[in-house]
């Protein structure tokens, strides 16, 4: 069995598992935001109403954490009212791990996974965002799902899964000098498509993941969703347990590949031949080289999200706006307070504020076309988050130009789509 | 059930288009259905009084986890989304939270079907009657595990 198959044949209590299989497995972790945990919440109250279920507690408050990401900082009442209702549901049922806004650490849900050593390799980990596929970087089973699910998991600490194909992605070779991790994963689903990995299981593996840092990898797990992933997955190393060490995680079962593993295909990349790559309106497979692009007009550089804003990627940023000025409005927004803490020691928020842009408080707010700095009609933007969907950042008119942090920063210095080569 | 049809010919639709992200607070099933399919079709709540089905193309419901956008659809009267094929996510939630039925069918059974079409779905036969055109079609058969769901009217009502 390949590491997908066999954390979920241990979670169901089997000895063996194939494609296609269904098992109720027994979920280890389980997250919720400020999206899914009112829809949650709604739930369990519909479903008391008519009588189904009885939510007097959960299956397990301490395999639970919950974020605030989506719609804070509140812009208006529904929103403050849904982080209310969280917190109220939180007390109730005894979750402690509740990272709040403006209380300590708090961020965007994936963020928060790895940030603070939520999700071990080898669990089956489910959360109420799509993007829940980020954490497998870790060794994890990662997957997303809808509220529903997540409400069942909640009183069951089990639900069922169809065990995946899986797809391998063999990376040779080292991303060249001004190429990320982002680069790489919109090439992949520029070749395969966002239908191209639908329900299937995407493996990373290869010289070119170990050279790679954990933060990289978790821009690879985290865009498997745009493909269609049920889950991305990458087998842990020493890297990944030495992430999880700085951060006091040291007792977890990790699982890999058997010998003579299977997948369903394998396709094989050469990391050092990739160039700065960019997914045009209005889908994430729309992927040509920036080369292709240079000179489109843009009104805003975005980098933020569970994709684009996390410490490497800051990072990255920093390197392009170091003593330059941005000539379009530029927000960076870090994915979870422990980064923007990080950037701050560091002196990266210096860097970002002498540019001219502007630092905002971590939220899923902008990328997603929620609030916190939508886009107008007609507007471009270029971003380091992982959807282009006509209206996704703001007006359905508006245009998202999917890059690295890199190009992200390099475009906003000339204002206009640039390979950061040619600064 | 029976009843007639709203095509979108094309792959991909996402959730973005379905119910966009602004108003994801919205949890209010009602409300959700005031902006459903507000990304791409202003016409579609006046095509949803006399609809009561969506067919499509591939990939129905990529992007986001977002149970917000069967809810909204759903809450429009539309009671099955006939698709080439559907994003894994979209499908769960559809199922599980008994909110319509997802069902998949082949290029030739999507070529066949025209907006305003009338169409009786037996899913007991996993059959799909166009009485508009005289026509009968196979509807590609739910899982076991799914048709069980379905039956017991979604996930918590299910006892596995």
């Amino acid at each position: 069995m390949n590491i997908t198959e066999k954390i979920l044949a241990r979670a169901s209590g089997k000895d063996k598992l194939e494609p296609g299989d269904v098992v109720f497995a027994d979920v280890d972790k389980v997250m919720l935001h400020d999206v899914s945990g009112p829809g949650v919440i709604k739930t369990f109250e519909k479903l008391e109403k008519d009588g189904v279920v009885k939510v007097d507690k959960l299956f397990d408050p301490s395999m639970v954490w919950v974020a605030e990401d989506h719609f804070v900082p509140s812009a208006e009442k529904i929103s403050a009212e849904n982080i209310s209702k969280l917190s109220k549901f939180t007390s109730k049922f005894g979750i402690k791990k509740h990272f709040k806004y403006g209380l300590g650490q708090y961020g965007i849900c994936h963020t928060l996974s790895h940030e603070e050593g939520l999700v071990s390799p080898g669990e089956l980990y489910i959360g109420g965002d799509s993007h829940t596929n980020t954490t497998g970087a870790l060794g994890a089973f990662a997957c997303g799902l809808g509220h529903t699910d997540v409400a069942y998991v909640l009183l069951n600490g089990n639900l069922w899964f169809k065990v995946p194909e899986t797809l391998y992605f063999k990376i040779n070779g080292k991303l060249p000098e001004h190429v990320m991790a982002k680069d790489l994963i919109l090439k992949i689903i520029g070749d395969i498509t966002t239908e191209g990995g639908a329900g299937y299981a995407m493996q990373f593996g290869g010289s070119g993941i170990s050279d790679m840092s954990v933060e990289s990898r978790l821009t690879l797990t985290n865009m498997t969703t745009e493909a269609g992933a049920k889950n991305g997955i990458i087998e842990p190393d020493q890297k990944v347990f030495d992430y999880l060490a700085e951060r006091g995680v040291t007792e977890y079962d990790a699982v890999y590949d058997d010998d003579g593993a299977q997948y369903e295909k394998t396709y094989e990349y050469d990391a050092s031949e990739l160039e700065p790559l960019v997914a045009k309106p209005f889908s994430p497979q729309n992927v040509s080289v920036v080369q292709e692009t240079t000179g489109i007009e843009i009104d805003k550089s975005y980098i933020g999200s569970c994709t684009g804003a996390k410490y490497e990627d800051l990072e990255a940023v920093a390197k392009i706006l170091k003593g330059r000025k941005v000539k379009v409005r530029t927000e960076v927004v870090p994915a979870a307070i422990s980064i923007y803490k990080k950037a701050a020691e560091n002196g990266l928020d210096k860097i970002f504020l002498d540019a001219g842009a502007v630092i905002g408080a971590p939220t899923c707010g902008a990328c997603c076309g929620a609030h916190m700095g939508v886009l107008a009609k007609d507007e471009v933007c270029v971003s380091t988050t992982n959807r282009n969907f006509p209206g996704r950042m703001g007006h359905i008119d508006s245009k998202t130009y999917l890059t690295s942090p890199l190009v992200a920063a390099a475009s906003a210095v000339t204002g206009k789509l640039t390979d950061p080569r040619d600064l | 059930m029976k009843g007639k049809v709203i095509k979108y010919d094309q792959d991909n639709i996402d959730t973005d288009v379905i119910l966009p992200g602004q108003y994801l607070k919205l949890h209010d099933h009602a409300e959700l259905g005031e902006h459903a399919m507000e990304g791409m079709d202003p016409n579609f709540h006046s095509k949803a009084k006399e609809a009561n089905i969506i067919v499509t193309g591939k990939n129905f419901g990529c992007g986001s986890s977002r149970e917000h956008a069967p809810i909204a659809i759903s809450a429009c009267g539309i009671e099955a989304v006939l698709a080439l094929s559907f994003a894994r996510i979209f499908y769960r939630n559809s199922v599980d939270g008994a909110y319509l039925l997802p069902i998949e069918i082949d290029e030739k059974t999507y070529a066949s079907i025209s907006e305003n079409d009338e169409l009786e779905i037996d899913t007991s036969k996993n059959e799909v009657k166009n009485l508009t055109k005289n026509e009968t079609y196979a509807m590609k058969p739910f899982p076991d595990l799914i048709s069980k769901i379905i039956k017991a009217g979604g996930l918590f009502k299910y006892k596995p």
